[in-house]
């Protein structure tokens, strides 16, 4: 084997990838982990190693972390961080970015564990100057120590939550908060509230935080039928709807956030599968019980693959690292089930309590799919609802055509914040299922590469 | 049951063209546009008029292709004005890159044969490093030279089918997203059949890629057509340097580059091989130097619709007069022929223009 | 306003942005760094010209682009700041920065 082969090249460093690594490293293989990012943990355990004198501050969750990471780092493994993987082929080939320059390794298996990203929030007004993300507010405090004072924080989900616990923790004034998460999810959740006594834990931690928010100073608005953002160069103000009047919201900055959904366009550029679901509004790929996608080789882990959190894909990397192994013939497929067996049911019981929390917080639909035509959808090329339904009228049927007329989708992002939206918009238009609205057609880069980079890739 | 003068099968560069050409005489024209992931040229397409080097041993297509070029100015107003679609229409030459002396040699003696071929109609010029130079400054210094044609040019492709569409249906064409399941001819009508409907008329135009393969013989007609990939990579978008279209680098009029090119023969695989992106970056590098430090954002294969010839192929059937098939490569530079000529003989029941005649596939051994 | 918390920020560099130098924490990365010194434009958008910033700051939405370097169009918030690292943007309405 040369020095660019491996039994398997693991893409990406957050809990997926950070168990099958740590377990792979008991086994003789050749294995390499490529992360984006300088240091192991991904987006949820972001700066859990300079941050382990103070993780309380972050919440428990968090500090789950740092005995992954610690294992990982014990288990002295081919790691390439700051890596950005830029090309995978149906046949194992990476190739990924290194301080400008570019590399091509090889590996009999992938196991592609990215992870998830902010799922899209088309507010009116969302691409202005000042407006965030609230995971980026949480990476900000995380891995810098920065906060923003007097920001009005937009949206639902356990995430919003969180980082307003945070912010008060650490004593940073919040303007407000626009809770969007609709009336109707609390009845549907409590269909589903059996599965929910599983993860008990953590929904009393969320009603915690809610509470402890709730009686803090910070202004906590719910039940509102509207929300945009104005300005015109930045963000002056944060308006919302209630009770058929606007109310004002003076401020520099927003947070907005509805949840987060698996980065799919690795997937995606080699030819994986993916499935609509519609219990989390998002699409996912499909794999099978050993997280195997549907092209050979390539299994994908954790929430690169499906939404189920952070533990929940520690315990799929440890699936995927299993067959991995059966598949390179380290152990047999009866050893495999055997060893599979403990991650298995501890999988169950942390996914237990999905249903529950996917009905809870599904954002409503007003906020997937905006209202007003002036509404940005693509956020790189600045095409907004408008465009959008001038491009159907004239014949398109799918996210493909929809992309050739209008544009969206071609920017830097390559989709990544509108492709998701751009679906719905569609089927709501035509009045079909998400389903047959199809996804952009994702090809290499998966990130932009300098034509240097690639005109010198493997050479010396 | 539906009733129209002419269903045009496939909604593509060539399909929209006709259908556009027919409804703007006043046809009443059915447009069946296949699905959002079916094979689609269209979308992949470079976006040059391109007039030099076409037809170099056979002066008719060389004719055809001059003839659509020299309409194209007036044909891009009309469309732009009628759908209020910019179609980023420029034309004021194009070059051809040689990347070493024997290149340009041979270019040369391909250029001049051309022109005399041509009986006057077409004019060029050879041009060395330095003069290339006072043109286009980035110009990289390895590059021998090029031959530049003044009828060349270059469209936004994917505006200039989307003002296709719009202008087919704002001149009261129909548009419908259904595959054609099958076709057949009785008594002067022609009966096409989708999933879920029955459309009649009069004529039946084939414009559907390599789906007229297997259409084709329902009328009657034989289409040997085999795909041919070719990648095209796309930067961001940078400040302008360069007006002219060339033959593997283009820059869109909002700034993105669009490089060029590979012939690949790998079925229908749309999509691309890392060893010809390389390829085509370490090109691209050589023609233009300062390209090392662009970012490239996405890189796609799109399959060209070949004869063996190269050649278009235009049909029109002997068994079911009024159908047609229709297939070229070239679906941007023959979209005025095609939308005014192909389409003016179609709705006067008058066949198809002779200088096209002899591309039927009578000259394949099918 | 962003601002940084906590009391020990660790080793310090200083980086120079467009002219002014900057004291931050060796550990931020390019986009915290600028967020917390009172910038917030970072470039304008390709299409509208209108002021952008970072928005998802882990590298996927492709609004933190500056130039760094000399290098133009970085992510910036997948860059660690360096001693004597060099920062500009390209045609910004520089209006709104919190100086």
């Amino acid at each position: 084997m040369n020095d660019s082969t491996y039994d398997l090249i693991i893409i990406g460093a957050g809990p997926a990838g950070l168990s099958a690594a740590t377990l792979v490293s008991e086994y003789k293989i050749k294995a390499l982990i490529l992360d984006e990012n300088r240091a192991p943990g991904g987006q949820i355990y972001r700066g859990i190693e300079a941050n382990q004198k103070n993780t309380h501050n972050l919440g428990s969750g968090y500090q789950q972390g740092l005995g992954l990471v610690q294992s990982f780092r014990a288990a002295n493994l081919e790691y390439r961080c700051s890596a950005k993987v830029w090309y995978l082929s149906n046949d194992g080939k990476v190739s990924y970015s290194i301080a400008g320059k570019s590399y091509s390794v090889h590996g009999k298996q992938i196991l592609i564990a990215t992870g998830a990203q902010e799922r899209p929030f088309p507010l009116l007004g969302w691409t202005l100057d000042g407006v965030m993300s609230a995971g980026a507010a949480q990476i900000l405090l995380k891995e810098s120590g920065v906060v923003c004072e007097n920001a009005v924080f937009i949206g639902t989900g356990p995430l919003l939550y969180l980082i307003a616990h945070q912010y008060i923790s650490v004593g940073t004034p919040i303007k407000a908060i626009i809770d969007t998460t609709p009336r109707g999810n609390y009845y549907q959740a409590l269909k589903h509230c059996f599965g929910g006594l599983w993860g008990i834990k953590d929904i009393i931690q969320g009603w915690r935080w809610r509470r402890e928010i709730i009686q803090s100073n910070t202004q906590f608005i719910s039940n509102v039928d509207d929300v945009r953002i104005s300005g015109s160069d930045s963000v002056k103000s944060v308006d919302y709807l209630k009770n058929g009047i606007w109310q004002n919201l003076q401020c520099e900055h927003a947070f907005i956030h509805q949840g987060v959904v698996p980065d799919i366009n690795i997937s995606l550029s080699v030819g994986c599968e993916k499935i609509w679901n519609e219990r989390l509004a998002c699409w996912t790929i499909r794999t099978n019980e050993h997280c195997e996608s549907s092209i050979k080789g390539i299994s994908v882990a954790g929430d690169a693959c499906t939404i189920n959190g952070g533990v929940a894909a520690a315990h799929k990397g440890s699936i995927a690292a299993l067959n991995i192994l059966s598949q390179l013939n380290i152990i047999s497929t009866s050893q495999r089930d055997k060893l599979v067996k403990p991650f298995k049911r501890t999988l169950k019981v942390e996914i237990a309590p999905r249903a529950f929390l996917d009905a809870l917080f599904k954002p409503d639909q007003r906020y997937r799919i905006p209202k007003d035509d002036n509404t940005i959808v693509c956020r790189c090329e600045e095409i907004s609802l408008a465009d959008i339904k001038d491009s159907i009228r004239i014949g398109c049927v799918g996210a493909n055509q929809l992309k050739c007329f209008s544009r969206c989708g071609m920017g830097l992002c390559q989709g990544r914040f509108c492709g998701l939206s751009a679906s719905e918009i569609m089927a709501k238009e035509l009045g079909v299922a998400t389903s047959n609205i199809g996804y952009f057609n994702i090809r290499p880069p998966i990130k932009p590469v300098t034509l240097g980079e690639l005109a010198t890739l493997d050479e010396v | 049951m539906h009733n129209f003068d002419s269903i045009v099968v496939g909604g593509g560069l060539i399909g929209s063209a006709v259908s556009y050409g027919l409804a703007r005489l006043g046809q009443k024209v059915l447009m069946l546009d296949e699905s959002d992931n079916s094979i689609r040229a269209a979308r992949g397409n470079f976006g040059l008029i391109w007039v030099q080097g076409k037809g170099v041993n056979h002066s008719n297509y060389a004719d055809w292709t001059r003839q659509s070029a020299r309409q194209w100015s007036d044909f891009s107003k009309e469309l732009s004005e009628l759908t209020n679609i910019d179609l980023a229409f420029e034309q004021s030459g194009g070059f051809d890159f040689c990347l070493n002396e024997k290149e340009l040699g041979k270019r040369k003696t391909m250029m001049e044969k051309m022109a005399v071929n041509s009986v006057g109609e077409f004019n060029f010029e050879m041009l060395n490093n330095s003069e290339l130079k006072q043109i286009m400054p980035k110009i990289g210094p390895s590059v021998a030279g090029a031959s530049f044609s003044q009828l060349d040019g270059h469209v936004n492709p994917l505006n200039l089918l989307k003002a296709l569409h719009k202008g087919f249906i704002h001149l009261s064409g129909i548009l419908t997203s259904s595959a054609v399941i099958g076709i057949q001819h009785h008594q002067g009508v022609f009966q096409v059949r989708t999933k879920n409907s029955n459309y009649t008329s009069d004529k039946v135009i084939l414009a559907a890629g390599f789906s007229n393969k297997l259409l084709a013989t329902k009328v009657g007609l034989q289409a040997p057509l085999h795909p041919q990939r070719g990648e095209i990579l796309v930067s961001e978008k940078i400040p302008p340097f360069l007006i002219h279209p060339t033959g593997l680098v283009r820059q869109t009029k909002d700034g993105g580059v669009l490089l060029g090119d590979s012939h690949e023969d790998v079925g229908f695989d749309e999509g691309v091989n890392i060893n010809e992106m390389q390829k085509i970056a370490k090109r691209a590098i050589q023609i233009f130097p300062f390209l090392q430090s662009v970012k490239m954002v996405r890189a796609w294969g799109s399959l060209r619709i070949l004869t063996n010839d190269g050649l278009p192929l235009y049909d029109q059937s002997k068994t079911c007069p009024g159908a047609f098939a229709l297939s070229s490569h070239s679906g941007v530079t023959l979209a005025p022929v095609h939308a005014l000529d192909i389409a003016g003989r179609i709705a006067k029941n008058s066949g198809l223009p002779p200088i096209v005649e002899c591309f039927n596939s009578d000259r394949f051994d099918v | 306003m962003f601002k940084s918390i906590g009391k020990s920020r660790g080793e310090s560099v200083t980086i120079v942005f467009e002219g002014r130098s900057l004291v931050v924490a060796k550990k931020l990365n390019v986009a915290a760094a600028l967020l917390e010194s009172g910038v917030t434009s970072f470039r304008q958008g390709e299409v509208n010209l209108n002021n952008r910033g970072p928005y998802c700051m882990m590298g996927v939405c492709f609004d933190c682009l500056i130039t760094i370097d000399g290098l133009e169009k970085q992510q910036s918030c997948l860059i660690q700041v360096r001693e004597g690292m060099i920062i500009s943007r390209q045609n910004v309405n520089v209006s709104d920065d919190n100086e």
